[in-house]
């Protein structure tokens, strides 16, 4: 017998699905909208330039492999805080910060997680948007937390739940904690605009948090693949804690900088001062040591240098501004591809919403009908991809919904 | 970590290479590698460990997990066996860790849910050798379902194996008490130079019928420390068992950190994949275990030259990184304070520290340590 019978077998990845079945459909028009990653206009990955030029420079140093410190690069670190925090930030200046290098965003958002189930007393309960990404509430629940849930989509309109988010946050007891994403929404692509988050009567309001004592954890993967721009996307983050909020920060660079597989990422942690920050930054070592000991360098190597090398830094802007260029195109064409086909629904929210997804409003039966009609591939939930639609392709996508919502 | 005979890291000449076809290779990218791994990677590396003509991979009963090296190995072995093991969720089962063993064994099983660590005896300081007698009598006296874990080769940080004897008569106690292997296999070639004779105690478990764990590491035998390759090798009763572990191992590396690494995982993957590549990486590894092993005799000949009090066979007995000399901590201090060589208060010296430079001071100094200081 063996020790392993009673063990059940883990539960299909939804995601994952999607894509097996795609690869699977012989229709040559298939398109795959679950993919969670960037393509380009002709469906293929992108490796950007400046990632290529980064990793020659690399090799060109001719670098050992010893171990990275536990908290990782520092190069790379420092740079993530300035990139998230920006450069005149008194945060940096006055060191009142830790930053340590985790396994991606995922990575991040444990280590955070499991420093909080260790380190905040004051509450277990952790507040998610509903919806969030769906790796959130199990990081959080393994890491020994609670998890509850705030307002923030409403289906009807397809945006933000201003009203539902107001109630449902002046609901929560104080010092619980709170995940914000930063920019581009995931899954909903629903941002706050900056009004909501400044407008001191309204819950979303920094201010008000401050009053009410909740610990914002914020998640930014898509800085600069939101808009474009680095600094617009950072805003809230920034905004927080000019206002006071000593927030812990989660950052991704697997699509702003194409990084995926190579991991790079990082967790910050803001403090008092210098002094709290260095005992923060023990803990968190602590933490890391039995999870792997040490990160990965690849990720963290190529980012440090795109990051610190000032033609390589304005390369990459340049090209993640391209990247969600393209998306934000692809959206004005399938909102207009959608007029041309004559459709009579409102589809304001594909544009006004940002980011790699897009809730397209569509319910389960519409989504079946697009996966067993036009071979067009998405989540249950009506959620795509825009990554993954292309000029060629754009036409035939708003084509296929059109016809299973007139 | 390893360092050559001038004292300087080392990047495996075929690693170099291997690093130039991936740099050379336009049509590789950086997307996610799957939950679970490089498949290339996966079933390389076990192989690795298994041997080729392991009935674990002939009868499909094995499976494999790319880790954020051995540490990560560890922590996904440890995170399962924490939920499925023993009953649901019993974080009671006793978990045995050598004594001493490397310290992060401890903290790894700690911070993954259990609450009952506990030591095996494992070094006999007296008699400077394995104190086979304790181990096997703390394995009878153990609950049944304990997990033990075990160091495959080189252990850390004694430097002193079990003989093949002594693993069939660890096994036979194991076997009969229902005891749980979790091998750590940190040094699998560069510890004797030779893959399969560093994998003889994790093969010969696996032939003696045993459901286990190997946690391996890349780090040392291809210096590819900071990539942290890894991989979590499982052996299970059939397919059907290993399938659905590996479903809710999924699961935890989901939550931990998604999906792994993919740089150092693809250098491992090219090089085991290739005849030539293989080759080439089997004798850069011997290029360090044969370095190490000659540091070792030659730091043995010396002490003996020099008529050092005591008896010092056990340098060269000793197999890995590490070695236990046996300077006890006052004799440590004044090695670090009047000689400048830093080793560890157990008087543990990383071998890979030693040069053809440094050899004569370094024996002179433990003479001096020894005649001057008990």
């Amino acid at each position: 017998s063996s020790w392993w019978s009673h063990v059940e077998m883990g539960p299909p990845d939804p995601i994952l699905g999607v894509t097996e079945a795609f690869k699977r459909d012989t229709n040559s028009k298939k398109m795959n909208l679950g993919v969670g990653a960037y393509r380009d206009d002709n469906g293929k990955p992108y490796v950007l330039n400046c990632v290529r030029k980064a990793e020659a420079m690399i090799a060109s140093k001719k670098m050992d492999k010893e171990y990275l410190p536990i908290g990782g690069l520092a190069d790379f670190t420092r740079a993530s805080a300035e990139l998230a925090l920006g450069e005149n930030s008194e945060v940096i200046k006055s060191g009142r910060y830790v930053t340590v290098q985790g396994i991606s965003g995922t990575g991040s958002l444990r280590i955070g997680a499991n420093f909080l189930q260790r380190f905040f007393k004051a509450s277990r309960d952790v507040y998610l948007p509903k919806p969030s990404w769906g790796n959130h509430t199990p990081i959080f629940r393994d890491a020994g937390l609670q998890l509850q849930a705030y307002r923030y989509y409403d289906p009807k309109t397809c945006s933000l739940d201003f009203s539902g988010a107001m109630d449902d946050i002046s609901k929560i007891p104080e010092k619980s904690i709170i995940l914000l994403h930063a920019c581009a929404h995931n899954p909903t692509g629903v941002d706050p605009r900056q009004e909501q988050w400044k407008d001191s009567r309204d819950t979303l309001s920094s201010l008000y948090w401050r009053k009410r004592n909740l610990l914002v954890y914020f998640d930014m993967a898509y800085q600069g693949f939101a808009s474009g721009d680095i600094n617009r996307d950072a805003w809230a983050v920034r905004h927080f804690i000019e206002q006071g909020i000593n927030i812990v920060l989660s950052q991704s660079f697997a699509k702003n900088m194409g990084l995926y597989g190579e991991r790079a990422g990082a967790f910050t942690v803001i403090c008092k001062d210098a002094e709290e920050a260095k005992r923060v930054e023990s803990q968190l070592k602590i933490l890391i040591r039995p999870m792997y000991s040490n990160p990965p360098v690849n990720g963290a190597r190529i980012a440090s240098m795109i990051l610190n090398t000032p033609d390589l830094r304005k390369e990459w802007l340049v090209e993640v501004k391209g990247m969600a260029d393209r998306i934000i195109s692809m959206r004005n064409q399938l909102v207009s591809n959608l007029k041309k086909e004559g459709s009579s629904h409102n589809w304001q929210h594909i544009t006004d919403q940002i980011g790699m997804f897009c809730f397209t409003g569509l319910k389960p039966e519409q989504v079946e009908r697009l996966i067993k009609e036009f071979s067009v591939y998405m989540t249950k939930d009506g959620r795509i991809s825009v990554a993954g639609v292309s000029s060629g392709n754009v036409g035939y996508l708003a084509h296929a919904i059109h016809q299973v919502t007139k | 970590a390893y360092r050559t005979d001038e004292g300087q890291p080392w990047v495996l000449p075929v690693v170099k290479k291997v690093e130039q076809l991936i740099a050379n290779d336009n049509s590789l990218n950086h997307e996610y590698l799957p939950i679970l791994g490089l498949p290339e990677f996966r079933a390389n590396a076990s192989r690795i460990a298994l041997g080729d003509d392991s009935p674990a991979i002939k009868e499909n009963r094995m499976g494999s997990v790319q880790s954020l090296g051995g540490t990560g190995a560890l922590r996904i072995g440890a995170e399962f066996l924490r939920r499925w093991y023993n009953g649901n969720n019993n974080t009671a089962t006793p978990v045995y860790v050598s004594a001493p063993s490397w310290e992060n064994h401890n903290s790894v099983f700690m911070d993954a849910g259990f609450k009952d660590i506990r030591t095996y005896h494992y070094w006999d300081a007296a008699k400077r050798g394995l104190d086979l007698q304790g181990l096997l009598n703390d394995m009878e006296n153990a609950p049944e379902s304990s997990i033990f874990i075990l160091h495959a080769c080189a252990h850390n940080p004694t430097g002193t194996d079990p003989s093949p004897e002594q693993w069939k008569q660890i096994a036979a106690v194991m076997k009969r008490r229902s005891l749980f292997p979790f091998f750590d296999s940190a040094y699998q070639g560069f510890a004797s130079g030779s893959l399969d004779k560093d994998a003889w105690a994790v093969r010969y478990f696996v032939s003696e019928g045993f459901e286990l764990f190997c946690a391996q590491s890349f780090s040392k035998n291809f210096g590819l420390y900071n990539e942290r390759v890894g991989n979590l090798t499982v052996v299970g009763k059939d397919a059907d068992n290993v399938q659905r572990v590996l479903s809710q191992m999924e699961k935890i590396v989901r939550t931990t950190w998604s999906n792994p690494p993919s740089q150092g995982a693809r250098i491992v993957a090219t090089t085991l994949s290739s005849p030539q590549l293989f080759e080439e990486w089997k004798g850069n590894v011997k290029t360090m275990a044969d370095r190490v092993l000659l540091m070792r005799s030659e730091l043995r000949s010396r002490l003996e030259a020099l008529g050092t009090p005591g008896t010092w066979n056990h340098i060269t007995e000793q197999i890995g990184m590490f070695s236990f000399t046996g300077l006890n901590p006052k004799q440590v201090e004044y090695m670090v304070k009047e000689k400048h060589i830093y080793l560890m208060a157990s008087g543990r010296i990383n071998m890979c520290g030693l040069t053809t430079k440094n050899l004569d001071y370094v024996a002179k100094s433990i003479h001096e340590a020894v005649t001057k200081i008990q």
